[in-house]
């Protein structure tokens, strides 16, 4: 075995990225847990942890191109970077989005806690499962759990849609409710944006395991070419 | 203008030492094909069968056809006549040492019985000029030896000295591993160049330079060729795992 150090640095990445995976996921599950008890401590927990996400995304980009530029990776190594990359930025929106959901808590502070016809907790569970199977398909390489990623953002994007059909219906009828029934509506929608990167982040771990470009596959064939575009 | 080559079931000896085991590989025309591998590979080897140089060493043999075009280098041709139709350019630059500059890029073809001096004259500064040396060597030609350029320099006019005798194919076999950056960066602007008029193979255990030259790469192991595919194939997601292994520095 050779490169010996090289090795150890991409391990070093992948662990790096890790840390910052764990934190992404704790501070969706912390701010959907302040948005259920409007608790505004856990918010500041949520920002805390949002600044140290963004502290990392800059440290493991900085590894990732001195790696580049210092390694010249190739074939698998050079995939696993290139994936680390763009999981690293996938990964700080998931923190954004967090802190984000926050904001929607603190707006909410004085509002009345009433029943809304979305399961935003249910639809929060759903999107850090898809997180938290992103990652471990990202652990173990594996890019077959990675596929059963993508099959989950269907349902996410179900649930979004209704949520949205029913909070506008509810708007329409019960105008005093459109404060909170708005904040719901921005709340699904961000969680459907988690979805999404946790998507985002399955297609990188197929890229990288298997060389497989997945992204926009549905839609590719219809597609016109934009290089023959004017 | 270049040729393509093919290669079939083509075997070579050091000896007892089996170095190329049936390699059957086509290279295509007008492009520049790196190969790859670990020392002792078997890759030079190659080279060496497709110029015939091989069997200048009296324990080493052949089998198996090498087409270079339409000729068959191993049935109905002259070794003199493929090293004019194959020119070779060899790690460490070999101007001769103690002739001019022009004569260095004159001399193949003054080998092969050219006189008129004007023809001669003319080949010289095309050669140089395909070469990239022309401007830095034209007021120096004659009064110069090939010695007392720089390594880069001599590289080039090694280079300039195997296009003089209007190859089909350049091989070459690790041509910039004893230069500096500036100078590799040179040999490889001017593969780029010269494979649009010539069938460039290129010997190397520069990955990147493989990469950043070549179309194809072919990637020997054992004198075996494990994988031949585009550069892009090779170095982005290889289909045998022994390439992967290799480029990404696992062994050899």
């Amino acid at each position: 075995m050779t490169r010996i150090r090289f090795q150890q640095s991409l391990d070093e990445l992948k662990e790096q990225l890790l840390v910052m995976a764990g934190l992404a996921e704790q501070a969706i599950q912390r701010a959907i847990e302040a948005y259920r008890v409007r608790d505004l401590s856990i918010c500041d927990l949520v920002n805390r942890s949002e600044m140290a996400i963004n502290r990392l995304e800059r440290e493991i980009d900085q590894a990732a191109l001195d790696l580049l530029a210092m390694e010249q990776p190739t074939a698998i190594d050079l995939r696993f970077i290139l994936s680390v990359i763009k999981i690293n930025a996938d990964l700080e929106r998931v923190g954004d989005a967090a802190k984000n959901i926050t904001e929607r808590v603190r707006g909410m502070e004085q509002m009345a806690i009433v029943d809304l016809p979305v399961d935003i907790p249910r639809m929060a569970t759903l999107a850090s499962e898809m997180v938290r199977k992103s990652l471990q398909a990202f652990i173990e390489g594996d890019a077959e759990l990675a596929r059963t990623v993508l099959t989950m953002d269907d349902a996410v994007d179900v649930m979004n849609r209704a949520a949205y059909k029913s909070l506008t219906a509810l708007m329409a009828e019960q105008c005093h409710l459109a404060p909170q029934a708005l904040n719901a509506l921005m709340i699904a929608r961000i969680l459907e944006r988690v979805a999404d990167h946790a998507t985002n982040i399955a297609e990188d771990v197929i890229f990288w395991v298997q060389g497989d470009d997945v992204r926009h596959n549905k839609k590719m064939k219809t597609v016109p070419d934009p290089h023959a575009m004017e | 203008m270049g040729v393509g080559i093919e290669v079939s079931n083509l075997n070579a000896w050091y000896g007892t030492n089996h170095t190329l085991q049936e390699i059957n590989l086509n290279i295509p025309a007008n492009h520049a094909t790196a190969l790859i591998g670990p020392s002792g590979c078997g890759k030079s080897t190659f080279v060496r069968c497709i110029n015939r140089m091989h069997e200048t060493n009296p324990i080493a043999r052949v089998t198996g056809k090498v087409l270079i075009g339409d000729l068959d280098i191993y049935a109905d041709a002259k070794p003199v006549e493929i090293r004019r139709r194959v020119g070779m350019v060899f790690q460490r630059p070999n101007p001769f040492p103690t002739m001019s500059i022009y004569d260095n890029v004159a001399a193949g073809l003054k080998l092969n019985g050219y006189t008129n001096r004007r023809a001669l004259d003319e080949i010289v500064e095309k050669s140089l000029k395909n070469s990239a040396l022309w401007d830095e060597v034209k007021d120096n030609l004659r009064k110069e030896s090939g010695a007392s350029l720089s390594g880069g320099q001599q590289q080039r006019l090694c280079i300039a000295r195997a296009l003089a005798v209007d190859p089909e194919v350049l091989l070459m076999d690790e041509p910039a591993s004893a230069l500096d950056p500036v100078s590799t960066s040179k040999i490889e602007d001017l593969i780029f160049q010269l494979k649009s008029q010539y069938t460039i193979v290129i010997v190397t255990h520069n990955m990147q330079q493989a990469a950043r030259v070549a179309e194809k790469t072919g990637f020997f192991l054992n004198g075996r060729m494990v994988e031949f595919d585009t550069t892009h194939k090779i170095f982005t997601n290889p289909s045998d795992k022994r390439t992967e292994d290799y480029i990404t520095g696992r062994f050899g």
